[in-house]
């Protein structure tokens, strides 16, 4: 009982015996965040975060309550209470025109059937949509367009005033679980293993209405649909519960079946292959997509997935990137990575390339290496990093951020403020780089040292 | 400890004789004289340890009418503390010197006993033959059966070191006015009490009496009055007169002015004497239950009871054989708080001289302090701030708080027997009454009540006698004190309005709200000073517990007279010092003055009629008085000879030496009147009914500390960590165990706020994040079951936070400490052997550290660039710089004074009301597991 003590080893034993992740030493020179402020306010799961603007964010979870924090300090601005149940999706809704004041609104439907529109400057409720027909899962908001989506057993078109649009018809299948805008006016929507795509298209009875249309069903997945990203203007990615990945042509999704066919067959097939071996469909799982201009990065089960577009295969990988599921992942600026997952850990990695290129890649022990849900039989750590280095890239963990004791749903990246990270033990935790907050209290401290005079009386 | 230099000191000489015969003898001027009270078991540094006592203790004596100077009692009550010394004697001595000796009963050229509203008078005495040396607070206590209607009591704090009196003065004078003024607050109800009984009493006889001359005028109706007749025509006007007299001494207490409630050091009722609320509790029970008046239904209930009785003719002047005692003067109640504060008191002083001062100077300084203090050191010293701004600001906010807690603890008496009812049969001129609500700022209500004219001639001669002294150390003036004459004169001649039918001299004497004036009194009674608190009003209810509240409304009248008879008369409102009123404004309508704001008041002070009337004001910078001198302190080297720096303070000189010329003439060769000068609110109060818990607490701290930094040979890490704000936790399954060692490390652990230190003695549940942000040492239970297994994982997640002392296997996993600071701080080899000590010392240590702190936080460039151009790196080098070069840092200590820095900027950048937590700062660093 008492070796993690007795040990004295330098790791955090607790979880890193139990598997071979890869864990960091206490020391971690890279880590810039050295200070930590616990956010407390919600009475259950935080699931939700949405940035409002640079130093404000609004958190929402099963507790149904939203608030409105300020990134820098940590305080509770507003506490919005509105909705009877929990809350199944958040968007920002930033003000449109230069010319209109700035009035940030934000988005909330819960699944008490209803969706809220708050103020953020004022932290009151603008007004509330309840005739919805089922729990709206998702919401996206068309900048361009100016008008709102929401995605449940239908699909509705709001515009900033509230008023309904126009709708689809009812989904019989399966609800909307993810929506992403595509170019020309273009919404795909993942309802169950299909992706729909929808095309807005104005409305010949009205200037301000638009039409919903469908366009196209497209039914390569063979699982349900749970990540969708849109990369650039030509291209999104979809990520199943199976694995497959798939990367479609955002302008001309006809052809995107075709396109599927050059996405890189090791990746695809290996995981079909390996599901049958396994039948851990939870290890490879994509929970996540995020992207940069030239990589995909994909939270594959435990692991971290990197996907160049160009070289149309994966340039590196972590496969057991945390204990447990990843659940967001989020590329940084610099060349960083950051992860968190069930596990309660927040993981940040740095995309490295290799110096050397190892020996050219053998298609079978290509196969063995992408092997998923094997990880936990792989012993030595060093080994497998080895294997690893044939990519030309490499992630390697420069740090690590424990704090929640639950599985941190989902994290917010405010550069210079740090990263706000929300988790199922009910805390927000904001993660600030030390160095940075001792700098601006000297700054404060000499302010209001001037601002009191106390320069002159003290000294 | 074999080796200890303190061994030689404390041998017995006769050990040594021996070997002190072959060494050469000294020269005779360099040898020192053997201690002359070594035999008596002493140490050398008892200065009087010829005396008779061996403790300070307080003496309460009366000067009584029948066997005069009597001791009542000593606290504490033990007979050992007095031992042998004569405390009859020293009563005799300290009753002796008390200048007041009141003046009371019938004054000349008035046939109406008043009452004088004598000031106490504080002086200090010393008998060298005796060996002790007191302070000595009189005070006089009304009792309508003594001579006078006074009995001069006395309570004297008796030390053997004269310095410890001379230089606490002014702390005991402040702590002393207390408990007089419990006692006398206390006396005036049981006064007005007593003589609402005798009033029935005399107006039932007068109605006995009354009847019976009537019968007797029908039983005869032959036009001529017998002797019988005569002598009951007589026996009724007695009667008659009785009753105005005792009219008006009711009224005279009643009146008793509320000056006193301004006073900062005025609180009856101490708030933090938990002992005395639940006396009051127990006291009050039946009158709190009825929160509207609960005074008036108190004594509803129980004055019915009281029955008048007949008195005899000439009854009245009578004396009882046997006088009142102390308790039954001044309400139980009232005296039993009066002996707790005299016991708190008693606690507060005692001990050398040395330690009390080293504590005051401690507590001054660390108010200086305010960006650091807050750090390491006690929340009760610090908490005494806010204590002492509500004492010295007194005059307002703070009137509130204590007003209802009065309220709640004391009946009101309410005036029971209407001032209507004694109407007399002479003729009586109506006089305008102005019933003022206390609070100036509301309107006046008037209301016309008779008054005979007699009553408005007590007050004239009321006037006259008494004698206000303010709260000020009086010197003792007489006719011959020159310095002082002056003085006097000049209040002497104050404008005299003479009067056609009487010559009355009316000074006014006004006074500044300052009570610390020394001043110079004469006492011919031929000139009277109006004294402040003897105001021309007249509330018809004794509300003395309820000064400032609006419910309780004292009555004010000021009487005008008739034409003839043109005097001035002082109108005051009870919140404002003898604010004169022209005769001219006090008739037909209600005196502006009344709502005129305070601040005002003291201008008008000298301009009024351009007399001085003011007597010599003292600087009163006290504020600065203490601490700014603090160099002249220290550089003075006898630390007896007068540390408290308002003595060295030049500024007080002048004053001082006022006094000290009436004092070497007058004064008798052992007996001092200190002037000293300041108010009291600002010096540090010792007396903290906490700071003995504290005391107790610091000296446990202190042991356990030094036994843990004894066995433990990882102390050092451990006492890093709580330095640099890492939380340390201690595991362990006896709850006892861990709680000691929580307590021990408690000392190390830097406050994040002005609130308690950042420390949980005990938790049973496992951590998470939110308790690391919030505590800094942590007492955690080791459980052994599998929750337990689930609190070790979680503190094994934790790991990088936390550092972890194993209580049970002795063990401490915690990053690595290379500094030189903690082993200074944690010497196991110390040769500190007290808790007290060892904490004092820890103290000392973490006093510096602060001070390092404090210095990096606020040197500018060491944080921000010195111009635009400056690199970060620049000034992180710059930084390190400062810390290791300038500061003497060395490895790991600079991580401990930027932890401090950075909580002084958090805690001076803070906005008082915001209430976020802190936040939880921590570095990537490997821990190492430290065994025994």
């Amino acid at each position: 009982m008492l070796r993690w003590l007795m040990g004295g080893g330098r790791e955090p034993q607790g979880l890193s015996e139990k598997s071979s992740v890869q864990s960091l030493g206490e020391e971690q020179i890279q880590n810039p965040y050295t200070e930590l402020l616990v956010l407390k306010g919600h009475h259950d799961i935080v699931r939700f975060l949405v940035q409002i603007d640079d130093c404000r964010f609004a958190s929402a979870g099963d507790d149904g309550i939203v608030f409105l924090w300020n990134a820098q300090t940590g305080e509770k601005l507003f506490e919005l209470h509105g909705h009877m149940h929990k809350i199944t999706a958040i968007a920002a809704f930033p003000s449109s025109g230069a010319c209109e004041e700035k009035n940030h609104l934000i988005l909330t439907a819960s699944a008490d059937r209803t969706v809220i529109v708050w103020d953020c400057n004022s932290g009151r409720e603008v007004q509330k949509v309840s005739c919805f027909h089922s729990t709206v899962k998702c919401l996206t908001v068309l900048q361009r367009l100016d008008v709102w989506l929401s995605g449940g057993s239908d699909l509705c078109v709001w515009n900033r005033k509230l008023d309904l649009l126009c709708k689809t018809s009812h989904l019989t299948d399966a609800d909307i679980s993810a929506l992403v805008e595509l170019p020309k006016n273009c919404v795909a929507a993942a309802v169950g293993k299909e992706l729909i795509i929808f095309r807005l298209v104005v409305s010949t009875e009205g200037s301000e209405g638009w039409d919903v249309l469908e366009v196209k069903r497209l039914a390569d997945h063979k699982d349900n649909i749970l990540s969708l990203v849109s990369v650039n203007d030509l291209t999104f990615v979809t990520g199943s519960h199976v694995g497959e990945l798939i990367v479609w042509d955002a302008l001309d999704w006809i052809s995107q079946v075709c396109d599927c066919s050059t996405w890189d067959p090791s990746f695809h097939t290996v995981t079909q292959k390996e599901i049958k071996l396994s039948q851990n469909q939870h290890e490879v799982s994509i929970q996540h997509l995020t992207s940069d201009a030239e990589c995909v990065f994909a939270a594959v089960g435990k692991g971290i997935y990197v996907y160049n577009l160009q070289m149309k295969r994966v340039i590196a990988c972590q496969r057991t990137a945390h204990d447990s599921i990843v659940l967001h992942i989020a590329k940084l600026p610099n060349r960083q990575l950051v992860s968190c997952s069930e596990d309660g850990s927040v993981r940040i990695w740095e995309l490295r390339e290799k110096q050397q290129l190892p020996a050219e890649p053998v298609p079978t022990g290509f196969l063995n290496m992408w092997g998923f849900g094997r990880a936990n039989k792989q012993a030595s750590q060093t080994a497998k990093k080895m294997q690893e280095s044939t990519s030309s890239y490499s992630l390697e963990l420069i740090g690590d951020l424990i704090g929640h004791s639950s599985a941190v749903q989902m994290f917010l990246y405010f550069s210079e403020l740090g990263l706000v990270t929300c988790s199922a033990d009910h805390l927000i935790i904001l993660w600030k780089d030390g160095e940075r907050e001792s700098r601006l209290r000297s700054l404060t401290l000499f302010q209001k040292l001037e601002q009191n005079d106390d320069l002159q009386l003290r000294f | 400890m074999i080796s200890a230099p303190d061994v030689v000191a404390f041998t017995k000489e006769e050990e040594f004789e021996e070997e002190a015969y072959n060494e050469p003898s000294l020269p005779e001027e360099y040898s020192v004289p053997l201690f002359p009270f070594a035999n008596h078991g002493a140490n050398p540094w008892s200065k009087f340890s010829g005396s008779k006592f061996t403790k300070d203790f307080i003496l309460i004596s009366e000067f009584s009418e029948q066997v005069g100077p009597q001791p009542l009692l000593t606290i504490p009550d033990d007979a050992k503390v007095s031992g042998t010394f004569d405390l009859n004697y020293f009563s005799l001595r300290i009753m002796s010197v008390d200048y007041q000796a009141s003046f009371v009963g019938h004054p000349p050229g008035c046939s109406y006993p008043k009452l004088n509203f004598v000031e106490d008078s504080k002086v200090v005495l010393g008998d060298s033959k005796e060996g002790a040396f007191a302070y000595v607070h009189h005070l006089t206590l009304y009792d309508l059966e003594a001579r006078g209607f006074v009995r001069p009591f006395c309570m004297a704090y008796i030390s053997t070191d004269e310095h410890k009196i001379m230089q606490q003065f002014q702390e005991l004078s402040t702590e002393f006015s207390k408990a007089s003024e419990c006692l006398k607050t206390g006396n005036r109800k049981a006064f007005a009490n007593e003589l609402e009984k005798k009033l029935k009493d005399l107006d039932y006889t007068r109605t006995v009496l009354h009847n019976e001359t009537e019968i007797q005028k029908k039983a005869n109706d032959k036009g001529f009055y017998t002797t019988q007749a005569i002598e009951k025509a007589n026996e009724l006007a007695s009667v008659e007169k009785s009753i105005i007299e005792h009219q008006d001494l009711l009224k005279q207490i009643r009146s008793y002015p509320y000056r006193k409630l301004k006073d900062s050091d005025f609180h009856p009722y101490e708030p933090e004497c938990a002992l005395d609320q639940a006396n009051a509790s127990v006291d009050q029970d039946s009158t709190t239950s009825n929160p509207d008046d609960p005074g008036e239904t108190h004594l509803y209930a129980r004055m019915p009871s009281y029955t008048p009785k007949l008195i005899k003719a000439k009854s009245a002047k009578c004396f009882d054989k046997k006088l009142k005692t102390l308790e039954e003067l001044c309400d139980v109640y009232f005296f039993t708080q009066t002996l707790d504060q005299l016991n708190q008191i008693e606690k507060t002083f005692r001990g050398d001289v040395c330690y009390l001062l080293t504590n005051q100077i401690c507590k001054a300084l660390l108010k200086q302090q305010s960006i650091t203090n807050f750090l390491f050191e006690d929340k009760s010293v610090l908490d005494e701030k806010p204590a002492e701004k509500q004492y010295s600001g007194c005059q307002g906010s703070n009137q509130d708080t204590v007003n209802t807690k009065c309220l709640e603890e004391s009946p009101v008496p309410k005036v029971l027997i209407s001032l209507e009812s004694y109407k007399s049969s002479v003729e009586s001129v109506p006089i305008k009454m102005e019933q003022e609500i206390e609070d100036s700022q509301e309107p006046e209500v008037t209301e016309p009540i008779a008054f005979d004219q007699e009553n408005l001639e007590y007050l004239d001669a009321d006037i006259k006698g008494s004698i206000s002294s303010g709260e000020s150390i009086e010197v003792l003036g007489t006719e011959k004190s020159t310095v002082v004459l002056t003085k006097s004169e000049s209040q002497a001649s104050l404008p005299i309005h003479p009067s056609p039918q009487v010559v009355r001299s009316k000074a006014v004497s006004r006074r500044t709200i300052s009570e610390d004036s020394i001043e110079v009194l004469s006492l011919c009674p031929s000139e009277s000073l109006i004294p402040e608190d003897f105001k021309a009003s007249y509330p018809s209810a004794i509300n003395e517990e309820s000064y400032a509240d609006d419910d309780c409304r004292g009555i004010h009248i000021s009487p005008s007279l008739n034409p003839s008879n043109v005097e001035e008369m002082e109108g005051n409102s009870e919140q404002e010092k003898l604010l004169p009123v022209d005769s001219a404004c006090c008739i037909g309508k209600e005196s502006p003055h009344f709502l005129e704001p305070l601040a005002d008041l003291t201008h008008k002070h000298c301009d009024d009629d351009g007399v001085v009337s003011i007597p010599p004001q003292p600087y009163r910078q006290v504020d600065q008085g203490f601490h700014v001198n603090f160099t002249d302190c220290s550089s003075h080297d006898d630390v007896s000879g007068g540390l408290l720096s308002y003595e060295l303070d030049p500024r007080y000189l002048s004053s001082r030496e006022a006094s000290r010329i009436s004092l070497d003439e007058y004064s008798d060769s052992t007996s001092y009147v200190s002037s000293a000068a300041s108010t009291c609110s600002e010096t540090p109060s010792p007396a903290h009914p906490l700071s003995h818990i504290n005391e107790r607490h610091k000296k446990k701290a202190g042991q356990n500390a030094l036994k843990f930094i004894r066995q433990y040979p990882f102390a050092h890490p451990a006492v890093y960590s709580l330095l640099s704000g890492r939380t340390l936790i201690v595991l362990g399954e006896d709850e006892a165990m861990v709680k000691k060692l929580v307590t021990a490390l408690s000392i190390f652990v830097p406050s994040c706020g002005v609130y308690a230190k950042p420390v949980k003695h005990w938790v049973t549940s496992p951590l998470n994040i939110m308790d690391f942000q919030k505590w800094k040492l942590i007492g955690l239970q080791r459980v052994v079951s599998p929750a337990g297994v689930n609190m070790l994982h979680s503190l094994g997640r934790y790991s990088r936070y936390i550092s972890i002392l194993d209580a049970d296997s002795k063990t401490l996993r915690c990053p690595l400490y290379k500094g030189t600071l903690v082993p200074r701080l944690a010497d196991h080899r110390t040769q500190i052997k007290r808790g007290s000590t060892y904490y004092m010392h820890v103290q000392n240590i973490l006093t510096q550290l602060c001070s390092k702190a404090f210095l990096y936080a606020f040197c500018h460039h060491l944080h921000l660039p010195i111009n635009e151009t400056e690199t970060e790196e620049s000034i992180v080098s710059r930084r390190m710089n400062f810390l290791k070069l300038h500061l003497g840092l060395v490895n790991e200590d600079v991580k401990v004074v930027q932890y401090l820095a950075e909580l002084l900027k958090l805690q001076y950048v803070q906005e008082p009301v915001s209430g976020i937590n802190p936040m939880l700062r921590f570095d990537y660093v490997p821990s190492f597991l430290y065994k025994i």
